[in-house]
């Protein structure tokens, strides 16, 4: 018996949807890792095919070809295939995900001014890049606006935690840095974030100050190219930013 | 969509009124299919299968639905197929019904109703085997060894 055997009937009853409840969003997450039971639902799927395709009957009627080109007629396609397209992305997003969107997002921002120069000259192509960036723009709002209302969710017993995530992109320089619950610092000190590197000494990441609601994000400091990290912290240093840590660090990436 | 609809219209119907049994409602499903194929196109990947083979599956599976009164567990672009023949002729695909009543036929009646019950019903294993008075597992191995079966057949 092979390691996926214990799937081999549900996954049948997945192919057909007759797999429900529990039994079902447990093999949603085997599957979610599975390459080879992927491919076993895939060709399950495809022998349902041919039990489908084995239904024969009258043609559909006549007005139901009419009713049909008149809905479509009425629906635009670009416009709606859209909003379905954003909704059922979203419902994909893990974090890691959103992180990947979130940086791409603000590389993109950053390399925005250069695009309307490109845009102003370059036909539909760079028409088509500016619609994705204000796609991702509008993506990205909610998570980066200074006006966003943020909510960290933690268990309720615990007092809040300071806590910060850092997205990185290294091949295109780009980082993003939210951070909650960060303890008010006196006037004067800022907190700075550190990309630490494989090998040698930190680097700046970005100088920031919490809102009154203990929160802040950096987005997109200046860093050298092509700098693998093999971590990120935080120290309170002055306001203008240091070159090196010259306090301990309070923070630092747990990895994931 | 004129031409989508003209080449499979007739499977997605045929398929809609099997499960469903009543015109009205076989051209309700036959309408959401084709729009969802209208509002999403890209749900569909070219490069794992024919369009009329999945097609036949998406409205199957909207069909019970449909039957059942269920909100759609499955987004359509979660539904991928492979290796199944594009069936979109007349006389492909009354071979192949031929070649399924085939594969049918060998079959236990008990192992044959399982797999009608499951597909065509909709019905849950559980029902099924409420239904039957036999075990969860057997009916699980039963709709399992059936679709099976079919893959041999279109396999030779």
């Amino acid at each position: 018996m092979n390691e996926h055997e214990q799937y081999a009937e549900d996954l049948a009853l997945y192919a057909i949807d007759a797999l429900r409840g529990e039994d079902r969003a447990k093999l949603d997450q085997h599957l979610a890792t599975c390459a080879a039971c992927r491919l076993e639902l895939e060709q399950l799927r495809g022998d349902t095919a041919a039990l489908a395709l084995s239904a024969t009957g009258p043609r559909p009627p006549q007005r139901a070809r009419q009713r049909l080109l008149e809905a479509v007629g009425r629906e635009p396609r670009a416009a709606s295939s859209k909003v379905r397209e954003a909704r059922s992305w979203w419902g994909w997003l893990g974090w890691a995900a959103t992180a990947a969107v979130i940086v791409f997002a603000a590389s993109l921002w950053r390399e925005n001014a250069a695009l309307r120069q490109t845009l102003a000259s370059a036909g539909s192509q760079a028409a088509e890049s500016a619609r994705e960036v204000d796609e991702l723009r509008r993506i990205a709002a909610p998570i980066l606006a200074p006006e966003a209302q943020r909510v960290t969710l933690v268990s309720a017993k615990a007092p809040p935690q300071p806590q910060g995530k850092a997205f990185y992109l290294r091949d295109r320089g780009s980082l993003v840095f939210l951070a909650n619950n960060m303890p008010a610092l006196p006037p004067q000190k800022a907190y700075e974030l550190w990309l630490i590197p494989v090998s040698g000494a930190p680097i700046p990441a970005g100088v920031f100050r919490p809102d009154a609601h203990g929160s802040a994000s950096v987005v997109n400091p200046p860093l050298p190219a092509n700098t693998e990290a093999k971590t990120f912290a935080i120290t309170v240093e002055n306001e203008a930013g240091s070159a090196a840590p010259t306090t301990p660090v309070l923070m630092v990436g747990a990895g994931e | 969509m004129a031409e989508l609809y003209d080449r499979y219209s007739s499977v997605v119907y045929a398929v809609a009124l099997r499960v469903l049994g009543d015109t009205g409602a076989a051209e309700d499903v036959l309408q959401e299919v084709f729009m969802q194929l209208w509002r999403n196109p890209s749900a569909f990947d070219a490069a794992r299968g024919s369009l009329g083979s999945w097609l036949a599956v998406i409205t199957r599976n909207r069909a019970i639905d449909f039957l059942r009164k269920r909100r759609p567990e499955t987004d359509i672009e979660d539904v991928v197929l492979s290796v199944a023949p594009d069936l979109a002729g007349e006389a492909e695909r009354s071979r192949a019904a031929e070649k399924v009543r085939g594969v049918m036929g060998t079959m236990t009646p008990a192992q044959r109703s399982a797999l009608e019950m499951a597909y065509w019903e909709g019905m849950s294993h559980s029902e099924i085997a409420d239904k039957t008075g036999e075990p969860l597992g057997t009916i699980k191995t039963r709709i399992r060894t059936g679709l099976i079966a079919l893959r041999k057949a279109f396999q030779t």
